[in-house]
């Protein structure tokens, strides 16, 4: 294990934020905080659906530019792997969380809080095929892709 | 985009939905970051389980988030006076479907490997984009692609 970048108290702190504003989304617009759900269903929203989807995303890449200035070692400013690899691997992980109906968020978060048994078998599937992925990639590439 | 949605005509949305929205998203970003999960380097560390190195650290992003959203929703659910209803919505929308089936698991299952591949998930992914990290915008780009793939492709079918 990696003791020196073990953050476990951060990382409760941040997930913590995210479910009181996945709390936030809930009790205000009775909507769930996915964002593949938020943010995918721009595509082919209704009219009236569309400003607090936007909104929220507003309020994501507001953060980015916030962090970018501020703390720019907590966002990624360059990328472990290529900018094929990164595309390609956006339209599977937008395909497969709108097919999956949630990511991260929407199931691993707002699902497994309301004790959706949907949510808990997509959260399995996920976390086995990244842990598959990521592992392997590093076995066979040794993490240069 | 068509304007013949099968999805219930919402009520036009107010002012203050929005704002709420517009706060909900900068929550959820301040949390991404300050959890780690918009470091790639984090992520690839907790789902490569075997290279000796394994960081769990994001285990506990799920903890804390399911631990507060997990509480909150239980008083909610009792629908004490304030939440019989959203504050300014109509209706809470819970998801209908409650069977797991071949959609679910096959869509979770692509889901992962991309983020396996990328070592980012939607959230995440949408905060570094405009961070002046090319690779991650382009990730967005393929996420907006993939959103409006499964759009015209699958998502035309019940």
């Amino acid at each position: 294990m990696a003791w020196s970048s073990f953050t476990p108290f951060s990382a409760a702190a941040g997930g913590a934020l995210i479910g009181l504003a996945a709390t936030i989304l809930w009790l205000g617009l009775g909507r769930i905080a996915g964002i593949s759900g938020v943010i995918g269903g721009l595509v082919g929203a209704a009219r009236g659906d569309v400003s607090w989807r936007l909104a929220f995303l507003v309020g994501l890449l507001a953060v980015g530019v916030g962090a970018a200035l501020l703390a720019p070692d907590t966002v990624a400013s360059s990328s472990l792997r290529g900018p094929a690899i990164m595309l390609v691997a956006g339209v599977v992980v937008g395909f497969g969380a709108r097919l999956g109906n949630g990511c991260t968020a929407g199931h691993g978060v707002c699902g497994l809080s309301r004790g959706s048994l949907r949510s808990l078998v997509a959260t399995l599937t996920f976390m086995a095929t990244g842990i598959a992925t990521a592992s392997l990639v590093r076995a066979v590439f040794g993490g240069a892709l | 985009m068509s304007t013949t949605s099968t999805e219930p005509t919402e009520p036009a949305v107010t002012r203050a939905a929005t704002l709420v929205a517009l706060v909900a998203g900068l929550v959820f970003g301040f949390g991404l970051v300050l959890s780690g999960m918009t470091q790639q380097t984090k992520v690839l560390g907790f789902l490569d389980v075997v290279s000796g190195a394994w960081d769990p650290s994001l285990a506990f992003v799920m903890v804390g988030a399911i631990g507060v959203h997990g509480l909150l929703r239980r008083v909610i659910a009792a629908r004490p006076r304030w939440s019989r209803r959203p504050l300014f919505a109509s209706t809470y929308q819970q998801p209908a479907r409650a069977n797991v089936d071949k959609r679910l698991v096959v869509g979770a299952a692509i889901f992962g490997v991309g983020w396996g591949l990328a070592g980012v998930c939607p959230g995440p992914a949408l905060v570094s984009s405009v961070a002046l990290a090319p690779s991650l915008a382009l990730f967005a780009v393929g996420l907006a692609v993939g959103f409006v793939v499964y759009r015209a492709t699958l998502g035309r079918s019940p």
